[in-house]
Formats: C-alpha cells, structure tokens, sequence
C-alpha cells in the first residue's frame, strides 16, 4: 500500500508538480496569496493533490498545518478528484421552499451516492450549492454547464441517463 | 488609449462618446446576468447578431448585452431602443420575426410580450411594466444602458464624474461630510452608517490604510451584489475611489464569491480598463492622489461575508472572526487602519456625491436612506430583483411588484435578512420596509434577499433548513454558536419528526437566547433569528408538529402519502415510477400505496396525471 502511494507521489512529483510551482512563482510566492494559489492548483489539477499541498507549504514556507486548515475550510477546494460530470443541486432558500429536498434525494438515490460523493465508475459527482442566484428557474440542477430549470424528482433519471449516455458516444 | 490626465481631458473624452451615439438609434439590449445566461441568452445574442446581419441592418442597428434586467421570471429579456419595447422569453428563434417586424417594420411582436397573468392586460413599453413602475430604479437601472465591458458605457451616463467633483471640488472630509449628511447606511445587513465609518478609519493613525469591498454575498436566494457587480462594475470601482480618497488610503480590494465567475471576469476587465483611463493608478486624472484596487476571490465560507473573517481570508488564512472590541476601522487588514463596504454601498457613493446629500436623504425614512436592491424569489410570481425607496410596504412589493402567490395559494410569511433573518407573517405585510423596522418584528435587512413562503412551506422546516445551512457554515471558534446551533437543530430535528416534548420549544427559545447573547460574531449573534421569529408567530405551527402533525405536509416522519380511490384510474404511472416498488394495483383499477415500503419521496404525486395522490 505505501509503495504503491510512493510511487504515485512521485510519478506526480516528476510529472506535474512543475504546474504549482509556476502558480507559486506567479504570486512571486506570497504567502497572503495562499487561497488564491490553491484556487488556481485547483483549477489545474482539478483538486488539490496531498503532494501539491505539500509542495505550496514548502515553497511558501508555511506549515502543512496552514495549507490543509485553508484547503478543508473553504467549500470551494476539494481533495479528491472529480467525477467526468458534475452535478450540482442547488440548495438556496428560494430552491428548497419550491422542493429541492426531494429533488437532491432522488439525484442521491439514482447515482447511489450521497452529496459531495462521486459514483463508483467515475462519471458523476455530486454536489450541494447554497444559491446559484438564478432563482427564476429554482429548484435548478446544473450538470456540467447545462441549468436545467423546474427540476423535479421524476426530472433527474432522464437527466442522469443522457449524461451517461453521452460518455458512451 | 491615453491615460486622462486632466479633468478637461476626461470630459473632452466624454463629449466625444455622447456626440458619437445617436439617441434615436435603435438598440437591442438583450440581458445577460447569469439568471439569463442559465436561459441561454448567448444564443439569443448570437442569433440577433447573424439576423442583423442577414437583415441587411448592420451598422444601423446596435447589440448591447446588458447586466440584470432584475425580471429574471421572464428571461431572457430583450428591450428594443429608442422606443424600450419590452420582450420577454425571448428564444434564438424569436430573433428573425424581432428584427423584420419591430426593427425594419416598427411593428410589434405581440406574441412577446408580458401579460400580467392577473389582470390579462399586455405591455408593450418596459417603463409600464407593473414589475417596474412601482420601483425605483438609482442603481440597477443603470445596467440598461451599459455593457458591464465597455467604459464607455459607463462614461457616457456620467460616469466618473462624481470622481472627478469629488477630486478637484471637495476636500476629503467634506466627501465624508455628504456621506453623513445623506444618511447612507451599509447594504451588507446591519446597516452601520456609512459616513461614520470612514471617518473612524480617516482618523485612525497608520500611514497605510486600506478600503474593501465586500461582495462575498453568501445569503442563499440572495444575488444583488452579483448582479451589479456582473452588470456595472465601473459604479462600483467609482465609488471604492471616492471612499479611499475621503479616507485617505492608496490600496484596495474587492473579495468577491468563487462562485460568481462572471461578476470575477468583467470585474477584471473593468479595473483593467479604469487604469487604462487613469481612474486608478498613480496621479488619479492629475489630481495627485493615487490608488488601485486588486481583487481577490473568496473560498466559499458564508462566515467570510464577516469584516474581521473576511480580512483573514484576504491574507490568505483561514477565515476565522474575531473579537471587535478594537474596530477594524483602526486595525483591520494586516492589523492596519480598514474600511469595509459592501457593494451596494459602494455602489450608491458616486450618486450621493453627483446629486447631493439631500437628493439621496430625501429617498426612504426617517432613519433609512435611499433605495434598497432585494432578491424577490421562492413562492411567488415575479421572481427578479427590485429596487424600491425605502419605506415600500412589503405588500407593495409581494403583491404590486412580484404579483402575489402562484397557483392561487395562501401566503405564510417572507423571509428576509438570509440566515441571519426571521420570517414575517401575513398580519405584518404593510410594515415599511427599513433598517429599523424588521429589527423590531425580529428579522433584519440584510443584505437584501426576500423569500417568499406559502401554505405549503412549513416553518418549522424552514428554521431546520436555516440551522442546517448555519451549522455547516459556522466556523466553530466560539462555543455558543458552535454547539448551541447544533443543539438547536436537533431540537426542531426532533420536533419535525415527531419525537418532540412540550417542554422542547421553551428550551429552544432559551438555547436562542443564549446563542444571541454570547456569540463572537454576526453570524452567532444572529443564528437564532430564523428560530425565533418563526417561534413567535408560527407557535401552533410547531404545536401541531408536537401533536404529530405537519401542516404543510412536508415534514416526512409526521405525513403519510395515499391515493384517492376515486380519482385514480390505474394507469400504473406511479407503480413503474415508484422507486421502492410500494405501489400496488391492477391495470385500470385503483391503486394503493403500501405504507411500510413507502419512503415519501414524493415522485407519485409529481408524476399523477389525475391529482390521485396526496398527503394525509
């Protein structure tokens, strides 16, 4: 087990730690600019990587400590890679009166996995938003860059199939 | 572009681009704010463009692609000027028919436009819109003529010349003095007064001192700051300018929300811009003073809409509050002299100094100025933003503006001030709107959201929903907020599953009393609001979930689905949807539904084509 995590860190380390070390350098490594170098490592690697927190700490000179602190308590980081297709539900004030309870139970129970979970096979994750602010269309679904609007329970099988069926074609 | 060094320069620059349009030009100005954006808008954008072009009117007709028209229910919304003929749900497909009758023809699409679903009567002019007419428009209105990337845009509508007065024609302590003689109070929600602010930071010692701009807007169902932000960002940077030279500081930031990618991008282009044209920079027009705004984006924490939280944030830490018994005003952001505005704050600065303290004081109450931008949305018609004096009596706004209740339901309250906020009931609706008075019915401002509930919302679940959202969101340095929200969770958990005791609301107003009192920061402090308020006019509510009831229907552990035998035909449609297989039946004849498998999810009654299914 840990030769093999061993071997991952490095293939990483050789591979693509290069990528936060431009995005360290960018911030002529600033240690105020913390949030905004993980932002952007995100935006790269599509998580944070264990050995891409690592590194930000020692290039910054910061303990690890400070780097995980800031990468677990903001929702925008995440520390597991993401599924080919996210899945947001949005859980505003305004979406939950109009019944996106059900409609995010309903998405759990047909991807079989809970909120912030990403399917067995890799294609989907799911996540929770507090308000996409387009509160018109509420209780909305966005998957990938597509809003769907009115969602209801019987709205989110379909939906999931066309997706699914997309990574096919 | 040349930098403008001078005020004559500037207006020079200005005559230019006014003499340069022609009024009576005709201009599609299609809306695309986000809530447009999810209608698809671009397309609508794209189709006009290539219309226009087939058309033959190219170089007659203008595109602008706007900010938020606020009428997000009927988006995307389309205006043709000169006339302002409104349209709205206007599609791709719509764009041909648009441009050969109304552009070419100057006849009217009927088709498009807005019917008031309660009277039937059409409007063909944006200005006699019920959703409009009865609002008033300083800020938002503003987006209809600007494209949020051109500066010209913003030039053209007098931008910049506030700055400009302020610069070459006040002293620094007289732009505070307007400010306070306006009456301007913060938009972020708990309404500190304006002036007063900058004038504790203007006075505080340190030689760097730094101005904020707090758009980390975190209330769900809540999206104002956005809109102006993705709308108008110049109206904003404008006034972020005004407030640093009044205050005496050279840097400044903007936090804005990660998720708001598009209020990020034209933010950027505009601050790239406005230093182009030398509204920020070194020698701002000539006038000596120097300044420049950098922004940075948050992480998502709701705690970091907090002054103290969020200037953690800025520096790149977690975003934990603390204490303010030293104001940030003397140490904020690294612990220097700090003034933090929210956006909407921000935005009205350049207004207040271009048209005077006493036009601004003479909008609102006694003790609220000015207009306040609120996310009108949940169960009613009109969703979108509205602009309104204030003083508007929230009926004017429900019912005037959002056109009251779909569906021909009971109102149960409205909601404002986001989590931080309580739940008004009906007995209440002509209360005016201001600072003062939703403090007094137990909710507040905030920074402007406004859900509207029905007779099928239940309150008791909402103040679940509030607590839920609070304790994810607390940061859990303090005691009181940490477990206390915990605790009152579990209590209304208890209660909205039938295993609560009478004694249990006694203890929750106690525990909310307690969260109130001792709690670090804002977000503690007012955690307890949506418990409270619902507590106090919504008692039997919460009785009747005592007694094993939930008189929304909503709360699962205490509802119980069935079919009517007489309106059920035996299509089936429920028994293939039914993901636990708990509907039984014969083709064409009644169903049932066996209420040990059924999970209450609800999918029965959404797919019944005959209203068969309901809830006891």
């Amino acid at each position: 087990m840990n030769e093999t995590r061993d071997k991952n860190s490095e293939t990483l380390g050789i591979v693509e730690l290069g990528k936060v070390d431009a995005i360290i350098n960018n911030y002529g490594s600033d240690k105020s600019s913390l949030i905004a170098i993980l932002q952007d490592a995100q935006a790269e690697y599509g998580y944070l990587p264990q050995e891409v927190m690592r590194r930000v700490a020692t290039n910054l000179g910061i303990p690890l400590i400070q780097v995980f602190g800031v990468a677990t308590f903001f929702r925008a980081f995440r520390l597991t890679p993401k599924g080919r297709f996210l899945v947001r539900v949005c859980l505003g004030t305004a979406c939950h009166v109009r019944g996106a309870p059900s409609v995010l139970e309903e998405t759990e129970r047909r991807l079989k996995v809970k909120a912030g979970g990403t399917t067995d096979d890799g294609l989907f994750t799911l996540e929770t938003v507090n308000c996409l602010g387009c509160c018109a269309l509420g209780p909305v679904a966005v998957v990938g860059d597509e809003y769907v609007g009115q969602m209801k329970a019987t709205k989110v099988a379909p939906l999931i199939k066309k997706y699914a069926k997309k990574s096919k074609g | 572009m040349k930098r403008i060094k001078n005020r004559d320069d500037l207006e020079k620059l200005r005559r230019t681009i006014v003499e340069g349009r022609d009024p009576k030009r005709t201009c599609i100005a299609i809306c695309a704010g986000t809530g447009c954006q999810a209608y698809e808008c671009e397309k609508v954008v794209e189709a006009f463009t290539s219309e226009i072009e087939k058309q033959k009117m190219k170089g007659k007709t203008d595109i602008r692609r706007t900010g938020c028209r606020g009428f997000c229910q009927r988006g995307p919304i389309t205006v043709v000027y000169p006339e302002g003929i409104f349209y709205q749900r206007v599609k791709s497909e719509d764009a041909k028919e648009i441009v050969s009758e109304t552009i070419m023809n100057k006849r009217i699409v009927d088709r498009l436009l807005y019917v008031d679903p309660s009277t039937g009567q059409k409007f063909v002019f944006e200005k006699d819109v019920p959703f409009y007419n009865k609002q008033m428009r300083i800020l938002l209105g503003h987006n209809a003529y600007v494209d949020a990337t051109k500066i010209e845009d913003y030039i053209a509508i007098d931008g910049y010349s506030a700055l400009e007065k302020a610069l070459f024609e006040m002293k620094p302590e007289q732009v505070i003095d307007v400010i306070k003689q306006s009456g301007l109070r913060g938009r972020g929600g708990a309404g500190f007064p304006t002036g007063d602010k900058w004038e504790m930071c203007r006075k505080a010692n340190g030689d760097v001192k730094y101005v904020i701009c707090n758009a980390d807007e975190g209330d769900p169902g809540a999206y104002m700051n956005r809109s102006l932000l993705e709308g108008n960002p110049h109206s904003i940077i404008e006034g972020m300018i005004i407030g640093a030279y009044a205050i005496g500081s050279n840097e400044g930031y903007v936090y804005v929300r990660y998720e708001y990618p598009l209020a990020v991008k034209n933010l950027t282009t505009a601050l790239g811009q406005a230093r182009e044209h030398g509204f920020l920079g070194k020698d701002i027009l000539g006038s000596g003073f120097s300044f420049d705004i950098e922004i940075r984006r948050g992480g998502g924490a709701f705690v970091c809409g907090e002054s103290t939280a969020l200037m953690a944030s800025i520096e790149g830490k977690v975003g934990e509050p603390r204490s303010k018994y030293v104001h940030t005003a003397e140490k904020g952001l690294w612990n220097r002299p700090s003034n933090l505005n929210n956006v909407e704050t921000w935005a009205n600065v350049p207004l207040i100094i271009l048209k005077g303290a006493n036009w601004f004081s003479n909008i609102g109450t006694e003790k609220s100025k000015g207009t306040k931008i609120f996310s009108l949305v949940g169960k009613i018609n009109n969703t979108g933003l509205v602009e309104v004096p204030m003083g508007i009596t929230l009926r004017e706004i429900i019912y005037d503006i959002g056109g009251g209740i779909p569906d021909g339901k009971k109102f149960k309250a409205v909601q404002t001030g986001g989590p931080s906020g309580g739940c008004i009931p009906e007995k209440l609706l002509n209360l005016p709107v201001d600072f003062e008075r939703l403090t007094e019915v137990g909710s507040m401002m905030g920074s402007g959201g406004m859900i509207v509930m029905d007779e099928n919302t239940c309150m008791v679940d909402v103040a679940k929903y509030f607590l839920k959202f609070l304790l994810e969101e607390s940061c859990g340095k303090c005691t009181p907020c940490r477990e206390g929200i915990k605790r009152m969770l579990e209590i209304s958990d208890n209660i909205s599953s039938g295993r609560g005791e009478s004694e249990d609301l006694k203890l929750l107003e106690e525990l909310a009393t307690v969260v109130k009192d001792f709690s670090l920061c804002g977000l503690g402090q007012t955690a307890s609001n949506p418990v409270l308020s619902t507590v106090q006019y919504f008692r039997d509510e919460y009785e009747a979930h005592l007694d094993g009831k939930c008189p929304a229907g909503v709360c699962k552990a205490l509802i119980e689905y069935f079919i009517h035998e007489d309106k059920c035909n035996g299509c089936g449609l429920c028994r293939k949807n039914c993901p636990e297989n708990a509907i039984i039946g014969e083709p064409k004849k009644p169903h049932a539904i066996v209420s040990e498998k059924c999970i209450k999810c609800g999918i029965c009654r959404e797919i019944c084509k005959f209203e068969a299914v309901a809830i006891t």
